[in-house]
Formats: C-alpha cells, structure tokens, sequence
C-alpha cells in the first residue's frame, strides 16, 4: 500500500466517523462538530493529492485546502450562532426535539 | 509509511471516535480539539507547513473555543436522560458504514495507479504569499467578504433580541 493510499483510508475513515456522529448524535452542537470532522477530512484529501500529484509545485490542493479551512471557519461560526438562537427559542438543543419550524 | 504517520493517524482516529462517542458534551469537544491536532500534525507530515499552522491557528484556537462557547452557553453538557444517541442510530451507523466500505474499496482498487511517493516539494510561505496575491487573489477576496458577512451575520443571529417575549 502506497503512502498515498494510507492517507486516504485515513480520511475515509475519519469521514465515516464524522457522518456516522452527524446522522446519531441528538445534541445540536456535536452534529455540527461531525460535519467539521467530514470538512477536515476533505481537507486531509485535497492535502494529500496535493503532495502526491504530479504538479504540487503550482500549489493547487494546498491552496483549495486553505480556503476550505476558511469557509469551514464561516459555517461553525454560523452553525453555533443559529444552535445558540434555537437554544433560545426553544430551550433545548435536542434534534429528536426540534420539529416545528415555527419559532 | 512510517511510524509517525501511524501513530498521528491513530491519535486523529481516536480523537474523532472520542468526540462522536462520549456522552458528555465538554469531553467532546476536547476529544475534538485533539483530533483537529492530530489532523495539522498530518499535514506537517505531508509537507504542507503552511495549512498544517493554518489548521492550528483557525481549528485548535478558534472553532474549538467557538464550540465550547456554545456548549457552555446552551447547557449542553448536561447528559440527556434519554440517551445521547437519536432514535434512528442504526440507520445511520449502516449508512457510514456503507460510505466508509464504498470508500476504502475505491481506494483499494486504485491502488496501483495512485502514484508512489514523489520528491518533497520545497515550498515556501513567501510562494503561497505571492500565489494569493496573484493567481488567487479573487478567491481570496471572496473568502474575505464572506468570513465578514457570514460573522456579522453569526452575532447577529445569536444576539438578544428586545423586543417580543424572548427576554
């Protein structure tokens, strides 16, 4: 197996975890951390493609990773502010509990 | 593959495990801290020194204290009675399951056309400096009114409102 290879079982792995905590958890907050686990694994993709493709001298993966990284720091930032503002209408942050769009 | 990318690949595992399984919400979000650690340690591991201190800064500083500000302000370290895990829990363990075996099979079939380990690229932060201001200067831009408008937007959210019932 090539190092390559191994990242990206890493990865997969760690998107695995992440979808698998956003689609059980019943707390608001730990799917959002699942989906920023999912976000990072991405990252660990376009990272490691970067540093074994044939071009990583025109910067190309590494550059898409940074930017994922700042988006990602735009949808937690986002994320919690909407969890905290539900928090406040409904008094709870259970999904199972959530099911009125009405405030 | 070497020593330290197993152990830096088993440290992210972990963490990622421990923040999807513990039951209370802090130690969760500790667990995430150390798999976001975990994770720029991989990307100093692939050379890439810039996105792996970018990681550092933005995840570990940043969205880890972001989400312990949440947790803390919604109370969400206290231990539902019913359980931490929704009703449908299986259903979705089968469907990570699933994702994760399509995923592991494609990367195993393509084994032998992903190429070997090439020469370490030799890049400098004043490269991806100069990069950013020229070839990715309108991305940037872009990312920069969105992490304003998307915070302005995140304050304005969670803010009290005044008027109304709520408080």
């Amino acid at each position: 197996m090539t190092t390559l290879a191994g990242f990206l079982l890493v990865a997969a792995l760690l998107f695995s975890i992440g979808l698998a905590g956003a689609l059980t958890r019943r707390n608001a907050i730990l799917v959002l951390i699942g989906i920023e686990l999912m976000l990072n694994a991405a990252n660990l993709n376009l990272i490691a493609f970067w540093r074994y493709g044939p071009h990583p001298e025109a910067l190309t993966g590494m550059m898409f990773a940074i930017f994922s990284i700042a988006v990602a720091a735009a949808e937690a930032a986002v994320g919690l502010g909407l969890v905290i503002s539900i928090h406040r209408h409904a008094h709870t942050t259970d999904l199972d509990l959530m099911n009125r769009m009405k405030g | 593959m070497n020593l330290v990318f197993y152990l830096l690949a088993a440290l992210t595992m972990a963490g990622g495990l421990a923040a999807m399984l513990l039951k209370n919400t802090v130690h969760c979000a500790l667990a995430l801290t150390v798999a976001f650690a975990g994770l720029a340690m991989l990307y100093l591991d692939l050379d890439a020194q810039f996105a792996g201190f970018a990681q550092l800064l933005i995840y570990v500083g940043a969205v880890a204290i972001l989400v312990v500000f949440a947790i803390l302000l919604t109370k969400g370290s206290e231990t539902p009675k019913d359980g931490v895990f929704s009703r449908t829990w299986l259903a979705g363990l089968a469907v990570a399951a699933a994702v994760f075996a399509v995923l592991a099979w494609s990367i195993l079939q393509s084994v032998s056309r992903l190429s070997q380990a090439a020469q370490a690229p030799t890049v400098t932060v004043q490269q991806i400096g100069m990069a950013l201001i020229s070839r990715y200067v309108l991305p940037l831009e872009i990312v920069a009114v969105l992490l304003t408008v998307a915070l302005i937007g995140a304050v304005i959210v969670a803010m009290h409102e005044k008027e109304g019932g709520a408080q």
